[in-house]
């Protein structure tokens, strides 16, 4: 649904250039929420302004909805017609919701149909159906200012789909609300993602956003997408930063007469209890240390780190019956240092 | 002088003043909100980048900005003759105010319209609208309030201006009071047509704040107005807890 390739983007300032982009190659599937995690200045930003053309890229591609944008923007500074006919069919929210303080509520989400030229009670019909499917039928007249963080953002969410788009662009749309309050607003993303079909693609710094609503992820440094994948793919992949990140465990190797291991769940062989039968094959007691488990689509998806007695080579054995059921099985070495995206991700 | 003979006479100024300052200030309105907004749009990273219109465009206001009003009238005779067709009288004075007041305007609005948060023109152009939805949806309603208290300073500017007005036979209030108070010694008078200006000011000055006060508020902005002043809360409600002062400002607000 958005593909980009080799997208790059240099800002020059004062004779310095900074590299915003390097080479970023994305790919959203139709229908699925797709989360760009990263620090700040790793690129997010830009990369999601590069999607709807809001920043022109340097070099490379954008291809949303089998329409070239980079195709439509020509060379001039300003967004010819083309260009701004496909942008309205891509909605945008905002970390800062970005909405008309002078409009009321209904005003600000029929913004975008009267840009699209569409009639007065056609607009308002559209608005009120769509703020009673953001739960804000009530607060039609009210304006912004009157409204919490939360309730600005439904309306931002309303306003962004109103154009009827297919795709939908969230830069870090709930970076500026509450635990809770970004609960509800995933949970309204995830909603709408099942509804209406909308592919989301959605930026963000906080782990616990991809956690909660992706179906794929993409980690960004430095301008380069480091690794990206489905949740699942991505816990397959061995030292990815992203799963250890998404699923991390804790817990320390206490002693040289330990061994401690962590396990990787994903695909079939987590629907069986193996750590229990393991347990019982071997005769072993299990400590478990830390252990970060979802169950998605009736599948048990995680890691967990457990704690067996005894050195490495008296535990071949019970490491190789884990690996043999599909597992995948990581020793940890003592001391280990986990990266901080880790660190960052457990808070 | 008798309040009889001094009435037709401040009659006729208030007229004269009246007529200047309301036909200027709408020139200067009609042409430096277009200006102003043309300033923040062509400067680097605006949504019609142009550095060197901005830059030609800017001198030129800062050039006229500098110019002594008395100079700007007198430079701009042969300009006036060719749209008013003399030089004298009211009318002929509207020609140098409106243009003195053009840059001035257009100074206040660059500064009210870049005061808008970009974020709402990265909004609207995400929807698909182009620079004049942004102008007129955004930039525009969005800066309202500051637009209308710097339309309000502009027409006190220009009833100052419009006293040396009297120098082209224009009249009005500050003409009065040179020619009566300063040159004959008409002390009386030329008090009464201070009072007068005061007066006047200050009405404006007010329904100006009222005005940009109730827009903001319509709008909702968060925390104060623009002209807004809070009564300081006293030392001791302070000291006691900031819950119920701040109770107190709201009822005020």
């Amino acid at each position: 649904m958005i593909t980009t390739s080799g997208l790059t983007k240099v800002y020059r300032s004062r004779g310095r250039e900074v590299t915003a982009l390097d080479g970023v190659d994305l790919h959203v599937r139709e229908g699925e929420v797709y989360g760009v995690i990263g620090r700040s200045g790793a690129g997010k930003s830009s990369l999601i302004r590069c999607v709807n053309l809001l920043e022109r890229p340097t070099a490379g591609t954008v291809t949303v909805a089998g329409q070239d944008l980079t195709a439509l923007a020509g060379h001039g500074p300003r967004a010819g017609r083309e260009l701004r006919r496909a942008r309205s069919r891509i909605g945008m929210v905002f970390q800062h919701f970005n909405l008309l303080s002078t409009r009321t509520v209904q005003d600000n989400v029929e913004l975008p149909l009267e840009i699209l030229g569409t009639s007065g009670g056609e607009r308002s019909r559209k608005a009120l159906e769509l703020l009673d499917l953001v739960g804000l039928s009530d607060k039609a007249k009210a304006y912004p200012a009157q409204l919490s963080g939360g309730q600005k953002q439904r309306v931002g969410i309303a306003r962004a789909l109103a154009g009827d788009p297919k795709v939908l662009l969230c830069d870090e749309a709930t970076s500026a609300l509450d635990p809770e309050t970004t609960r509800s607003i995933l949970q309204l993303l995830r909603d709408l993602n099942r509804q209406l079909g909308l592919t989301v693609l959605l930026i963000t710094h906080e782990m616990d956003v991809v956690k909660s609503i992706c179906d794929s992820a993409a980690l960004m440094e430095n301008g380069r997408i480091v690794e990206s994948g489905t949740v699942s793919e991505l816990l397959a992949t061995p030292g990815s930063e992203l799963a250890a990140a998404l699923f991390p465990v804790g817990g320390d190797v206490s002693g040289d007469d330990r061994t401690v291991i962590d396990v990787t769940f994903h695909g079939d062989a987590a629907a069986r209890p193996v750590i229990s039968q393991l347990s019982r094959t071997y005769n072993i007691d299990i400590s478990i240390l830390g252990a970060a488990m979802d169950t998605v689509g009736g599948r048990q998806v995680g890691r967990m780190r457990i704690e067996l007695p005894g050195g490495y080579e008296e535990n071949v054995v019970p490491v190789g019956f884990l690996r043999e059921q599909g597992l995948q099985i990581d020793v940890v070495e003592r001391a280990d240092h986990e990266s901080v995206l880790v660190k960052d991700g457990a808070k | 002088m008798t309040w009889s003979e001094m009435r037709p006479l401040l009659e006729q100024a208030c007229g004269d003043t009246l007529y200047m300052v309301g036909w200027s200030t709408l020139i200067a309105v009609v042409g430096g909100l277009p200006l102003g907004i043309l300033l923040v749009l062509t400067d680097r990273g605006g949504l019609l980048q142009n550095v060197l219109a901005n830059k030609v465009v800017g001198q030129v206001v800062n050039v006229a900005r500098s110019m002594p009003f008395i100079i700007l009238m007198v430079a701009l005779m042969g300009f006036t003759r060719a749209v008013i067709g003399t030089t004298i009288g009211r009318e002929a004075a509207i020609v140098p105010l409106a243009i003195g007041a053009i840059p001035f305007f257009a100074r206040l609005v660059e500064t009210a319209v870049r005061e808008v948060d970009h974020g709402l023109v990265e909004a609207v152009q995400a929807m698909g609208g182009n620079t004049w939805t942004v102008v007129r949806r955004v930039l525009v309603p969005e800066s309202l309030p500051s637009l209308i208290s710097s339309a309000t300073t502009t027409v006190v500017a220009l009833i100052g201006y419009s006293a040396m007005a009297g120098t082209v036979g224009a009249g009005g209030l500050g003409d009065i009071a040179i020619r009566y108070g300063y040159q004959r010694f008409e002390t009386g008078l030329m008090w009464i047509t201070v009072a007068i200006l005061a007066v006047v000011i200050s009405v404006i000055q007010f329904a100006g704040d009222l005005a940009a006060r109730r827009l903001h508020r319509r709008g909702g902005g968060s925390g104060a107005g623009p002209a807004l002043r809070l009564p300081k809360a006293r030392p001791e409600e302070t000291a006691a807890t900031e819950e119920p002062a701040a109770a107190n400002v709201g009822k005020v607000v």
